[in-house]
């Protein structure tokens, strides 16, 4: 399982991997909107939180139909399915480091685009917090939709189709921990619910996600 | 006899034949006395003047498309557990109903809202969780057609279903709990109908009627035209075969 993190991670990394793209996109999304909306600061630090959690969010998507895609094409995920560990297990792990290349990065580069987007400033300790506990929730919840388009040929528009519906819950805690927090606002109440969403969907969706990839090389 | 025998197709298709112009009828009657009964020979809402006719859709529409995705949800779980086909395909053909209802309620919600609350949309909690619906419904439909094997597309879309439900469920208490709702609580519920004037409730009682049967009876035509159609296909598959 470790062995299957490590290739995750390092296929993700090398070139053609697509590791800063979602980067670069989370860094567009914060340039671009300033630039839409007007400088207006006091305009901007209120609509910073939503923003950044949004731009996050697509960000996440762009690399998810890669999750499963590359390795249907060159049949790595026909021996994994074969292989000793659990398919549920493996799912969890290319989750993780699908998160590992993405959610983390944009959580650590967050603050850095809260600053352009005048985000108040205690907001930023919670939208560390908040990406920290709800990108994860992202990766699992991709993975299950990268799953279900697995075997098809055009899968990227429909895997954003069915999985932004399902980001739902997740942005509005996520987004709604930042508000608070850059309010001055106890905050506890959507970081416990945040994290609830991100630990059930951690230990459900990969059952989900592995029964899916099995009726996909049936 | 027991109700297992009409996931046979010939079974549902003999019975469905003979069912189907009685819920039919019964629906267009219930439909049109229901509508004509609540927009003609009712009084106008003191405060809300005649636009409160249009909840003789906007409610029944609205209830059945959330019944139409639990409609499918329940069906769907019978084709994962016991691998009917005429289960998976009465939820696919109840998909783009569901969808459909779920627009009417949104377009005459809308144009309720226009005059009542002087916007054609506000991000209130059941608009917001209405939408929300209409997205999984494309989605569900989506796959459905992006899936070539048939058996395939039926599982996946089961496994979507059931996941899709559960995040439908969260949208909706996290929507709630994102904004306060403009839109009243539930004026008709099962227990007590105090809050509804009888002489709305009974025509509102024969609308709701009405698009219960239209369901049921759209569901069994576009799930009799979807059998026709597996029919179809394995007759043409035998005679390439051949």
């Amino acid at each position: 399982m470790i062995a299957l993190l490590v290739r995750d991670m390092r296929l993700a990394m090398r070139a053609g991997g697509g590791f800063g793209l979602g980067l670069a996109f989370f860094l567009l999304v914060a340039v671009l909107v300033p630039l839409g909306v007007g400088p207006n600061s006091a305009l901007l630090a209120k609509i910073a939180p939503g923003i950044l959690w949004v731009g996050a969010l697509l960000a996440c998507l762009l690399s998810l139909d890669r999750l499963f895609a590359l390795d249907f094409e060159d049949g790595s995920l026909d021996l994994l399915v074969t292989a000793p560990i659990p398919l549920e297990g493996a799912v969890a792990i290319k989750a993780l480091a699908h998160w590992l290349v993405t959610g983390l990065p944009l959580t650590l580069i967050a603050p850095v685009l809260g600053v352009l987007l005048n985000l108040p400033e205690a907001g930023y300790f919670w939208l560390v917090v908040s990406l920290a506990l709800g990108t994860p929730a992202l990766s699992v919840i991709g993975a299950f939709g990268a799953a279900l388009t697995v075997g098809l040929k055009r899968g990227g528009l429909l895997l954003s189709l069915l999985v932004l519906p399902l980001y739902v819950p997740t942005l509005i805690f996520g987004a709604e921990v930042v508000k608070r927090g850059a309010d001055g606002m106890a905050t506890a109440t959507p970081l416990a619910l945040l994290a609830a969403i991100t630990a059930g969907v951690a230990a459900l969706l990969p059952f989900a996600s592995a029964a899916a990839i099995r009726i996909n090389l049936r | 006899m027991s109700l297992w025998e009409y996931a046979n197709p010939q079974k549902f298709m003999q019975l469905s034949r003979w069912v189907l112009p009685f819920v039919a009828a019964a629906s267009v009657l219930c439909l049109v006395i229901g509508l004509a009964w609540g927009f003609f020979w009712t009084p106008d809402d003191y405060k809300q003047g005649s636009t409160v006719k249009i909840f003789y859709l906007h409610v029944p529409a609205a209830m059945m498309a959330i019944n139409a995705w639990v409609m499918m949800l329940v069906t769907s779980l019978v084709w994962l557990i016991r691998r009917h086909h005429v289960s998976a395909l009465a939820a696919k053909a109840a998909a783009p109903v569901g969808l459909t209802f779920t627009l009417i309620a949104l377009a005459t919600g809308a144009l309720w809202g226009q005059p009542m609350w002087g916007t054609w949309w506000a991000w209130d909690p059941r608009l917001t969780s209405f939408l929300i619906l209409a997205l999984f419904y494309l989605g569900y439909i989506a796959l459905w057609q992006a899936v070539d094997d048939p058996d395939t597309a039926a599982d996946l879309t089961s496994v979507l279903c059931i996941v899709g439900s559960v995040f439908a469920l969260l949208s909706r208490y996290a929507v709630n709990f994102w904004n306060q709702g403009l839109h009243q609580g539930a004026s008709l519920s099962l227990d007590k109908k105090e809050n509804v004037a009888d002489v709305f409730w009974y025509p509102a009682l024969v609308c709701i009627a009405g698009f219960v049967l239209l369901f049921i009876s759209l569901v069994l035509l576009r799930t009799r035209t979807e059998i026709r159609s597996r029919r179809l296909g394995a007759l043409l598959a035998r005679e390439r075969m051949g």
